[in-house]
């Protein structure tokens, strides 16, 4: 962990109505990272998120953002943050450099427009109305305007819900590259192969709670130690030669396909000393590894998606 | 310098609006043109036969036709304002606008000023239109008769401001809205005197917002003074004042 937390969240609860949204909720976030506070929708991301960022009081609690409230001190924190809200548009018929130039102007920032926007792709589009713009194009914009203060501290909320596999991959790239110029990105998603690729920290949040947190590869190590190893061969001995290793658990054969299951990192290395030991003529060979979507399953006993 | 940054993004945010606005068709066809073509229709039909009719017939229908108009402008703009407040809010785009260094009343009195501007380009447009079927009407302090809409339009705005709260979608905002203003229409005096209404209803008729509205817009335009209706304008502060103070508590920005 590099430096104090930039953010500090403890105890937080935040109810609409008779509906806990959030409930005691606590995590820090450190800075010069990609923090992500993952769960399915309705686990309370968004709320937590407009909370820290000062749209929002917590009935109970305490947050810090670089030691400042966010709401007393929402002025001072103005200017060192950058905001992307969830299901947020602009006005319909507004052009992009319209947007890009009243947002400059807000932050009394000054930025080089036309650089800003060939770094995002979005030249071509400098004078199209909002409306017009894709999926992928918005989000780009509102990156942009995220970035447009020079911030410290990024606020990205599912930033690529309902894109196009390869838009989402381009604002991947942006994001990803957030952190190279010395700022923190805090960001929600349900996609789980989003946090993997992207978070270096997240936390996991379900019905309002934060259930466990984590680097996504300890959380992974944690919960789901198990690998498996797909292999497909005709060799009549193969279940009972990967039965004896001693890291393998269990063999189940589906004709010639064999899944061996098993934990600890010798899996694969004993699996393949052990095929070229015996001559086992192989056709197919993975592996699988365990991902955040299993870390949730094995914690909540249902998928994320459901 | 807080207070000098924010005139200057009111001021950025109002020309950007009213550019925006322009952007629309539907738009400027419902608050400028529909208000115009009705006043130059009506005016053409009865305009011509003004002078076969007793005078008091026709005075009134000098009076009460731009009047009628003009009241049509701010019913019209104050709809508009409604739809604009619901469509932001449900787009989240008053929640985008409000996470900037905005004041929040900076968003909102920059949809005033929008309004207030088209009310201004609308009835001018209008009186100038209407001018050659008016011959009574040549002299008409257009300038007085517009300062007398832009504060009528204004008071009515902060109306719009509690409708625009009480709607959840942007569907129902502008039906309850147009219920709501043009209900009032019969009982503000601009058909019938507010003095012929039965006593409890004139007491009705002289809450309405409406009311000050037409009686004003009425005495300006026959050429009083300012000073013969200071009991207007003062009766529209009142309105604006009360209907803000509502509408500050019940807004909605999502």
């Amino acid at each position: 962990m590099s430096g104090p937390p930039v953010i500090r969240v403890s105890g937080i609860r935040k109810t609409y109505g008779k509906t806990v949204a959030v409930d005691d909720v606590s995590f820090e976030v450190p800075g010069g990272q990609i923090f992500g506070l993952i769960g399915p929708n309705g686990a309370g991301k968004t709320t937590t998120m407009e909370c820290v960022e000062g749209l929002r009081r917590p009935d109970r609690g305490q947050i810090e953002v670089f030691g400042l409230d966010p709401i007393k001190d929402a002025h001072a924190l103005q200017r060192r943050l950058g905001v992307q809200l969830q299901e947020a548009h602009l006005q319909k018929r507004i052009k992009v450099w319209e947007a890009i130039d009243l947002w400059a102007s807000l932050f009394d920032a000054s930025v080089d427009t036309d650089a800003m926007l060939d770094q995002l792709g979005l030249s071509e589009k400098r004078n199209a109305w909002f409306m017009t713009l894709s999926g992928g194009q918005k989000q780009r914009l509102f990156i942009a305007l995220a970035l447009i203060n020079d911030p410290e501290l990024v606020f990205l909320d599912e930033l690529t819900t309902g894109l196009d596999p390869q838009a989402r991959h381009t604002i991947w790239d942006l994001v990803r590259d957030i952190p190279n110029r010395g700022k923190t990105v805090f960001l929600t998603t349900h996609l789980m192969e989003e946090a993997e690729r992207l978070c270096d920290h997240v936390a996991i949040i379900d019905h309002g709670r934060i259930i466990d947190h984590d680097t996504p590869a300890g959380l992974v190590a944690r919960h789901c130690p198990e690998r498996s190893v797909i292999v497909s061969t005709t060799h009549p001995d193969a279940a009972a030669q990967f039965d004896a290793l001693s890291s393998v658990d269990t063999v189940t054969t589906v004709q010639d396909q064999l899944t061996l299951r098993g934990h600890g990192n010798n899996l694969v290395t004993e699996t393949i000393h052990c095929l070229s030991e015996h001559g086992m003529r192989v056709t197919a060979f993975r592996t699988e590894e365990p991902t955040l979507e299993d870390v949730f399953l094995t914690l909540t006993g249902r998928s994320v998606r459901e | 310098m807080p207070t000098l940054a924010s005139l200057r993004n009111l001021a950025k945010l109002t020309w950007l609006e009213i550019k925006i606005f322009a952007r629309e068709p539907m738009g400027l066809i419902g608050s400028v043109a529909i208000p115009v073509g009705i006043f130059v229709v009506l005016g053409r039909t009865v305009g011509s036969r003004l002078g076969d009719m007793t005078s008091g017939v026709a005075s009134q229908l000098r009076v009460g036709l731009p009047v009628f108009a003009a009241i049509f402008i701010a019913i019209n703009t104050v709809l508009s304002l409604i739809a604009i407040i619901a469509i932001y809010r449900e787009g989240g785009i008053l929640k985008r606008l409000r996470a900037t260094p905005l004041s929040p009343i900076t968003i909102l009195v920059a949809h005033v000023l929008v309004k207030l501007v088209f009310t201004a380009i609308t009835v001018t447009v209008m009186v100038l239109a209407g001018r050659r079927y008016y011959p009574a009407g040549a002299d008409v302090p257009l300038v007085s008769f517009t300062l007398a809409l832009l504060l009528s339009t204004w008071s009515i705005l902060s109306l719009g401001f509690i409708i625009a709260s009480l709607v959840r979608t942007a569907r129902f905002a502008p039906p309850l809205g147009s219920l709501i203003l043009y209900s009032m229409l019969p009982f503000c005096g601009l058909f019938r005197p507010i003095d012929d209404f039965p006593a409890g209803l004139q007491m009705v008729s002289r809450a309405l917002p409406l009311t000050p509205a037409v009686s004003l817009l009425s005495g300006i335009w026959q050429g009083n003074s300012w000073s013969a209706h200071l009991d207007d304008v003062a009766a529209l502060v009142a309105v604006f004042a009360v209907c803000t103070l509502i509408a500050s508590r019940v807004f909605r920005w999502e």
